[in-house]
């Protein structure tokens, strides 16, 4: 009895923090459901990071330039620095590095489906800086004022390095459409293409969202997928149409203006069936994006053993 | 199986003269590496000037959530707040 008490008390305290937009930290005490609703988001979180390397590390050696391939190479080195940070923030919560990846290598733990489609050519360089990071940094930012402390720690210095992803990409478009009429074609197929998996990425609508309340209600997310959602439409098709990029939605209409003065758009419907099939495992890429990070992940196993031995000879 | 090597806490300092802060933590496997791999994570864009990196099993914590004894001592002496004391009108700084 006095265990259930003691928990009942324990409860009250952290809704308490909670309410009063006290920072929860490791050491403190939290209901179970809400660590495991943190193992989840952040660690899916990070793996997102790091899967997303691959579709960009794909154009590294074929970048057109050797400003664009150091730009790039920064920009992934930076998603890199991304997953360690949010792994750092998930290995806060009592499960180890080694747990999270074996999640991932068995197919526990997911990823942002958006790292399932390829980067066919250099105009989708451009599309998932822009588009992908632009969407990634809508969610981001509300995150910063996530009720987990390391996470929201995370969130901040994560945000701080993401907006010159978005402009690099931005950049990348609008000299394309600046360019060549085969390159213009080459930037609208680009966005032809990302538009609606850029849109998938703030997840399912609210309403098919069952995880939704608990994490609105403890605060770990501050805004919900929709309600982001319309915030990056909102943002992006000025931006587009701006560089003289069409979205690929015929239902965009102008509805409104927001307190900013700023438009306010209706579109359509995402393709609900296709999201899905992504996230069951069915996308163009599920299987090469996952194979790939268990093969380097074994390849480097020996590195990893090497240096351990090595620790443990000059250690002696 | 554990094999990234331990756990290492990283302190950052931002500029000369300030306190070094917690920024996160590393895995490595020796001092050297840690500082190496502190530095790619944490100071890309001149965050720092100075790290240190601590084995995070070394590091001693206690908050008041957990001994909310702990921090008790500090709350019946209000003496060591200036704000205590009267002081005679006319003291124009002190």
């Amino acid at each position: 009895m006095e265990t259930l008490e003691n928990t009942e008390e324990l409860l009250k305290v952290f809704e308490a923090k909670i309410d009063a937009e006290i920072k929860i930290e490791p050491r403190d005490w939290m209901p179970g459901d809400y660590r495991k609703h943190l193992i989840r988001q952040i660690s899916q979180h990070a793996h997102s990071e790091v899967i997303g390397m691959q579709p960009e590390g794909n154009w590294i050696s074929r970048a057109p330039s050797l400003r664009s391939k150091k730009i790039l190479l920064a920009k992934i080195q930076d998603e890199g620095g991304h997953g360690l940070y949010l792994y750092s923030a998930a290995e806060t919560l009592g499960v180890s590095r080694d747990e999270y990846i074996q999640w991932l290598h068995a197919g526990k733990a997911k990823y942002a489906s958006v790292f399932n489609y390829p980067a066919l050519n250099w105009a989708d360089i451009g599309a998932i800086g822009w588009l992908v990071d632009g969407a990634a940094i809508t969610n981001q930012v509300s995150l910063q004022r996530t009720s987990y402390g390391p996470y929201s720690r995370a969130m901040i210095r994560i945000c701080k390095e993401e907006s010159f992803h978005q402009r690099q990409g931005y950049e990348i478009m609008w000299k394309m459409m600046e360019g060549t009429k085969d390159q213009q074609r080459m930037a609208q197929d680009a966005i032809n293409r990302w538009w609606w998996p850029a849109l998938m990425m703030f997840g399912p609508h609210d309403s098919d969202s069952p995880r939704t309340s608990n994490a609105m209600k403890w605060k770990i997310k501050r805004e919900t997928n929709d309600r982001l959602r319309e915030k990056f439409i909102n943002k992006t098709i000025p931006q587009a149409e701006l560089i003289g990029l069409k979205v690929p939605d015929p239902n965009i209409k102008v509805i409104g203006k927001d307190q900013m003065g700023e438009n306010i758009y209706e579109h359509s419907d995402i393709n609900w069936d296709e999201f899905w099939s992504v996230v069951n495992g069915n996308g163009p890429c599920n299987e090469q994006r996952l194979n790939h990070h268990i093969r380097a992940h074994e390849e480097g196993a020996w590195v990893r053993e090497c240096a351990q031995a090595y620790n443990a000879k000059t250690n002696q | 199986m554990e094999n990234q090597g331990p756990l290492w806490e990283v302190f950052i300092q931002s500029k000369p003269g300030q306190p070094y802060k917690h920024a996160g933590s590393v895995h490595a496997y020796d001092k050297e590496m840690a500082v190496e791999n502190a530095r790619d994570v944490y100071t890309r864009r001149n965050e720092g000037i100075s790290l240190w990196v601590v084995p995070a099993d070394q590091i001693v914590a206690v908050s008041s959530s957990e001994s909310s004894s702990f921090f008790e001592p500090a709350d019946d002496k209000v003496y060591r707040h200036p704000t205590f004391y009267d002081l005679p009108e006319g003291v124009k700084q002190m």
